[in-house]
């Protein structure tokens, strides 16, 4: 057992500061295309065809991107003949709610999309999560288990999570709500205590998208459960995770309003 | 006309379903493997295809079953194939007789879908019903305790139930079921572009993405007979490497937890975050998505310097897997822990380490080469003990090779393109991919027609290795149950499909 403690000891602290200081750890990740409206050309639709899960729609003659549909591919940015559809690191998509998605060019305010709801004080600095699989790639839990890697080390934000419902006061739902899982899905969020919060990990959390069709699809969490935090992506990755958490927590702003990133 | 598909990488054998057994039987007797059976509609007719692999011959065999929709079961014959005749029972109404576990598998018990999914008719049915017990073998005696664990388990997990009949710590009987994630994957895949479709491949299991998108990839190639340009082959090697890599340093983490090594599970998984950042920084993803596509990659990748990139995580690498190897409290809770023999591992259908820690020697980078695999050197390991500790060995040796291999690739990568001119051509192709994934073999089967996906068949590793764990479970003891779970590098979202 020494050479594991004098191994811990030697190597030092391995966990990143971010989102105080220091760095998130996503440099080069690829997050949702962002779509620059005045170089699109009116009447093209490649990007709306491209699209693999029917996230662009054509509206008229111009996209509406529906963001809670996305899952990173690409493929607009690599049709698109104009380059209006381009890559981009913006991948903390974690909204308050489902519509600051869908791309809006007419901004609401952002005082009118404070939820009624405030999270109490006593869950900010001390946050329990229960999370449940209903029906993912297992990508989504590959990256919610980093949270508890030394890099991330989510215990240093007072976040935990809980194996038990009735310790738990978030939701964390990955997939798109299979039949079989609906029940213990319902049965878990029966069993925590109020107030309970909700969080829809990963695009087919949100709206099931690519996997929505078909004899098992199922459209993610909006007719389910009461969602407080969205979080489309495809996995989101730990770091927008981590955003969304403390979005959640009134920690962190919202960067994405009607669609647009850095709007909010 | 669909008797004049040809596929290149399989030879075919027509069968009559009276003969079938006699023949598994002679296929068994020359030293042939069993690997997978799938069932297809061809012009509204019922095609049951068996795989075998034929030792030394690359050429794989298909046995085919025209025009019936029963069929005697060879499950009692050939064991591993017990859970896809089941799977063609419950989602493309074939009947199986003579099955000895004649009991649902993908559609639980107390849901239904109609008609079936896969069936003869295209339907559009739900998949609905209610949660009911499974089947159980009924389990008397003093002191029995049955332990239903799960759907929603402790821990960030994925999802499946687990069943323990057990008398204090001794497990008597272990029934795991899993397809609670059942997403109708093989469904999702008919109708659409066999061009755009790598992005659902990428999403059957997320920690497998590159392999399952290679898989599939290579199985449209074979169809439309695509030559792949050398430089993207070398570059499918070191995507398809370095996924194997965080895999596995993911897995020792993991063991390590399991043995309640704390810092040995923080070192694994920094390790895997370390690989995860690298992928990020080299492809955008850090799972490696959107990179492949039919005829190669979607885009280059600068990784001609990716040797001196890795040192750092190959160095510290290499010191971890040696402390791991040097501390007694961590290897003695892996030696004879979970047990599986070379023979059960054969019958069975275990696959990957698992198959390679119980003295089976296969590896279809080495046996059946793809992408740039026959131009580099590497070595299989092989143990023979088939217990826990063996199958962390043969992973500690793979995640070696893996980095010799990605040092090797990314040193012959020479300028040139990265995917291959190609027209989709008319009518109707059959083909076959496959890739070692780090959980082992994993197969596609595409059917297209006019460029459309009419079938797609996967066989992942984790359906066949979830089939043989149970067999190391009945008869131990529940401290052991986690080290050995852990020790067998499953997935559930594989396995569902």
């Amino acid at each position: 057992m020494p050479l594991w403690t004098w191994t811990g000891l030697k190597a030092g602290k391995a966990a990143t500061r971010w989102p105080t200081r220091g760095v998130d750890g996503q440099q080069g990740v690829v997050g949702m295309p962002r779509l620059d409206l005045k170089v699109c050309r009116s009447g093209c639709d490649a990007c709306a065809n491209s699209c693999p899960t029917g996230a662009i729609q054509m509206r008229e003659r111009e996209p509406v991107i529906d963001y809670g549909r996305c899952i990173v591919c690409q493929s607009c940015v690599e049709e698109c003949p104009e380059g209006a559809m381009q890559s981009s690191y913006d991948w903390a998509f974690g909204v308050r709610s489902r519509t600051d998605l869908i791309w809006s060019t007419a901004l609401e305010s952002v005082d009118a999309k404070e939820l009624g709801r405030r999270v109490a004080r006593s869950q900010r600095r001390s946050l329990h999560i229960r999370h449940v699989d209903a029906g993912s790639c297992n990508a989504c839990e590959s990256e919610i288990s980093a949270l508890d890697n030394p890099f991330y080390n989510l215990h240093r934000l007072g976040i935990f999570f809980t194996p038990s419902p009735r310790f738990a006061d978030l939701l964390m739902v990955t997939g798109p709500v299979t039949a079989t899982m609906h029940a213990p899905l319902l049965a878990t969020w029966e069993a925590m205590p109020e107030p309970r919060m909700v969080m829809a990990s990963g695009t087919c959390a949100v709206s099931g998208a690519p996997m929505d069709a078909g004899y098992a699809g199922a459209s993610g969490l909006e007719s389910i459960l009461p969602v407080d935090v969205w979080l489309p992506g495809c996995p989101p990755n730990p770091a927008a995770l981590i955003h969304a958490l403390l979005l959640l927590l009134e920690r962190m702003p919202q960067y994405v309003a009607g669609g647009q990133y850095g709007a909010g | 006309m669909s008797t004049e598909m040809t596929i290149h990488p399989a030879e075919r054998r027509s069968v009559n379903a009276t003969e079938l057994l006699a023949v598994a039987q002679d296929c068994l007797n020359s030293q042939m493997r069993f690997l997978m059976a799938w069932h297809d509609w061809e012009e509204g007719v019922c095609v049951v295809r068996y795989m075998l692999s034929r030792g030394q011959n690359p050429l794989f065999l298909w046995l085919e079953v025209r025009g019936s929709t029963t069929l005697p079961s060879l499950t009692a014959l050939v064991p591993l194939l017990g859970w896809y005749e089941r799977e063609m029972q419950d989602l493309g109404g074939l009947t199986f007789t003579g099955h000895p576990e004649p009991y649902p598998l993908v559609i639980h018990e107390g849901f239904s879908v109609s008609p079936p999914p896969l069936g003869a008719m295209v339907g559009h049915g739900q998949l609905r019903g209610a949660y009911s017990a499974p089947t159980m073998p009924e389990v008397q005696g003093d002191q029995v305790q049955d332990l239903y664990w799960g759907p929603v388990r402790a821990d960030v997990v994925e999802t499946g139930e687990f069943h323990f009949s057990y008398i204090g710590e001794a497990i008597l009987h272990y029934h795991p079921r899993l397809f609670f994630k059942h997403r109708g994957m093989e469904a999702r895949f008919a109708g659409q572009s066999a061009e755009r479709a790598v992005y659902l491949a990428e999403r059957v299991s997320g920690v497998g993405s590159v392999c399952h998108a290679l898989a599939y990839c290579q199985a449209v190639e074979s169809a439309w007979g695509i030559e792949v340009p050398i430089r993207a082959q070398l570059l499918r090697v070191i995507i398809a490497e370095l996924e194997r890599l965080y895999n596995h340093f993911h897995y020792f983490g993991l063991l390590a937890k399991t043995t309640t090594l704390k810092v040995g599970a923080a070192n694994g998984f920094l390790l895997e975050e370390r690989v995860k950042q690298l992928a990020g920084q080299l492809t955008g993803s850090r799972f490696l998505r959107s990179l492949l596509a039919v005829g190669g990659l979607r885009r280059d990748l600068a990784a001609e310097h990716l040797a001196s990139t890795l040192e750092p995580i190959i160095d510290e690498g290499e010191a971890y897997l040696n402390r791991l190897q040097e501390t007694a409290t961590h290897l003695d809770r892996l030696m004879g822990t979970g047990i599986l023999t070379k023979t059960a591992a054969l019958d069975e259908g275990a696959t990957g380490p698992v198959a390679r820690a119980s003295g089976l020697d296969r590896d279809l980078r080495r046996d059946h080469p793809y992408a740039a695999y026959a131009k580099l050197r590497f070595n299989v390991p092989v143990r023979e003990k088939g217990d826990a500790m063996a199958r962390s060995e043969v992973r500690a040796e793979s995640l070696r090779e893996a980095i010799a291999l990605l040092v090797q690739a990314s040193g012959r990568l020479k300028a040139g393109p990265v995917r291959a001119d190609y027209r989709i051509p008319s009518g109707q192709q059959l083909g076959l991919g496959w890739a070692e994934t780090p959980r082992g073999a994993l197969m596609y089967v595409v059917r297209i027609r006019d460029g459309q996906l009419a079938r797609v068949k996967i066989k992942s590793p984790s359906f066949s290795n979830w089939r043989v764990f149970p067999l190391t479970v009945h008869g131990t003891n529940m401290m052991d149950y986690a080290i050995n779970e852990a020790s067998f590098g499953l997935t559930i979202a594989g396995c569902d499909r």
